[in-house]
This record gives structure tokens, sequence and C-alpha cells, in this order.
């Protein structure tokens, strides 16, 4: 594969590319962590929504 | 299961939880097959020689830049008309992702357009109206920053999205309505795509990546974006129970 005298152009998309999905990748699964995290522990300390029973 | 039934917060919870895995495993696969197709199968464009390879992952975000701008316009008329809160987590939830892809198209359209124009950036109407497509994506997220009522925000941002859904057209024709450094459009266009099938075929495989990425990334937002709203409710149901307790 011979990405010709441009291919620090090409490269450079590509990485930018991978960086930026990877940051929504990273960001997506850290905040998930974060609101189960937050969420179990409001539940545990008795936390509950009209309607719901205690378990 | 009928459609509107996954417009219960709950339901969507138990479908996204099981939808996901396989979500990333086609997102996966897809760009596998793309990137391969794109590397090792697609030619070199007879012109711009191996620059084009850029074009793989500039089309893509270019098309979901304006495809997730859409997709915010059908929450906005459902926060709108039918004031359902999940409208509202959708829109919320694509707001970033469609303000990285919008930054991706910018980005890499502006390492495509050195060696081939000369110039990182031309002040023309199809790029400039991009610019003007990620400001609007960047005010939408500032906006729902900015209101703490989620649902105040939701109305908020619903009728700023619509407003400024007049920019995709402009985008999309303004490189028939103007002159511009860059090229119409090749792939979508009266009388067939004037691209040839062994690059045309590789750039449609990963559109359909990119589009699956889209997917699963705001299928995973809605989901934070409904636990986020269920932590602010319990943590005001907690506070007025304190309150009520302090003056019983």
């Amino acid at each position: 594969m011979n990405l010709g005298q441009h291919a620090s152009f090409i490269v450079a998309a590509y990485v930018i590319a991978i960086a930026v999905v990877g940051a929504l990748v990273i960001w997506v699964i850290a905040d998930s962590r974060t609101q189960k995290r937050m969420l179990a522990d409001l539940e545990s300390r008795g936390a509950r929504r009209a309607g719901e029973r205690e378990p | 299961m009928a459609l509107i039934d996954l417009a219960n917060p709950t339901r969507f919870l138990t479908l996204a939880t099981r939808v996901l895995p396989w979500l990333v495993g086609l997102t996966l696969a897809l760009f596998a097959v793309g990137l391969y197709l794109t590397f090792f199968v697609a030619p070199d464009d007879y012109q711009q020689g191996a620059v084009v390879k850029i074009m793989f992952i500039h089309v893509p975000n270019a098309w979901l830049s304006m495809f997730v701008w859409g997709v915010m316009c059908v929450a906005a008329l459902g926060t709108l008309v039918w004031r359902h809160p999940l409208a509202d987590v959708a829109a919320k939830a694509a707001a970033p992702i469609g303000a990285a892809f919008t930054f991706l198209a910018l980005a890499t359209g502006s390492l495509w357009g050195r060696p081939m124009w000369g110039t990182y950036w031309v002040w023309d109407a199809r790029l400039t109206s991009v610019l003007v497509l990620f400001l609007m994506y960047l005010g939408i997220i500032a906006l729902w920053r900015t209101v703490e009522d989620p649902s105040r925000a939701a109305r908020a941002a619903a009728i700023l999205t619509l407003v400024g859904a007049i920019n995709i057209p402009i985008i999309k024709f303004s490189v028939d309505w103007w002159n511009t450094l860059h090229q119409p459009a090749s792939v979508f266009r009266a009388g067939g795509s004037a691209i040839d099938k062994s690059i045309l075929v590789p750039l449609l495989v990963m559109a359909v990546a990119f589009t699956l990425l889209f997917l699963t990334l705001h299928v995973a937002a809605m989901r934070n974006e409904i636990l986020r709203r269920r932590i602010r409710t319990l943590r005001l149901l907690q506070a007025r129970m304190t309150n009520a307790g302090a003056r019983a």
C-alpha cells in the first residue's frame, strides 16, 4: 500500500477520525458507568420513584 | 410489540440493553470490511492519487452531520407536538454526536483540501454553511446545559433545532447555487452516481458503518440520559422528603 507524496494528510485525517470517535466512545462508556453508580448509590440509600416498591 | 411501546423509557432501557451488543458487533464488522476495501481494494483516483482515501471518512461524516440534525428535527417535533420525554432524550443525546461528526467533516475536508486545492480553508458557501452547522450544534449543547429544567430546555432546543433546519438545504444545494471550490454532488444526483463502482462500494460500506456507529452511540447516550433523569427525579424526591421531615 503506497499512500504517495501526500501520505501525511491521509494519515492525519484517519488519526483525527480515530481520536474523535474514540473520545465519543470513551465519553459514552464513562457516562454510563457514572450514571449507573449514582443510581445504585441513591437506591441503596432507600430512594425510590413514586410507584416503585422496596426490593 | 408496537412501535409506540418503545416510547416508554423503561421499555426503551430494556430494548437498548438487548440491542446494543448486536449494534456494536455489526458496527465493528462493517468498519473492518470498509477499511479493508478502502486500503486494499479501492484504487487510487486518476487525478487525486491516494488522497482520495480521505473521501471514505470525509463523505460519511459530512452526510451524518446533516442526518443527525434531521434526527434532532424529528425529535423536536416529538417534543413540541406530543411533549414526549423520550423525544427530549433523543434530541439531547444526538447533539454531541452530531457535533463530533460535523467537526470530523470539517477537519478531514480541510486535510483533503490542502493537497488538492492548495489551501486548508476557503470562505465559500459549502464550507461556511457546514461551519455554521457545527456552531449551531455547539449552541444546542450549550442551551441544554444552561437551562436546568429538562422539559423547558427541550422546548427551547426544539425551536432552535427546527429554525436551524433551514441550514440543511443551504448546505446541500450550496454547490449548485453558488460558485464554490467544493465539488458538486457526485453520489446522489440526477443521472446516477459519477463515481466508479470500485470506489463507490467502499464509500457506501463506510457510510453504513458510520451510520451504525451513530445509531450505537445514540442508543447508548439515550440510555445514559434516561438514567440521568431518574437520578434527578430521585434527588428531588429525597429533597422534598427531607424538607417535609424538617417541617414536621
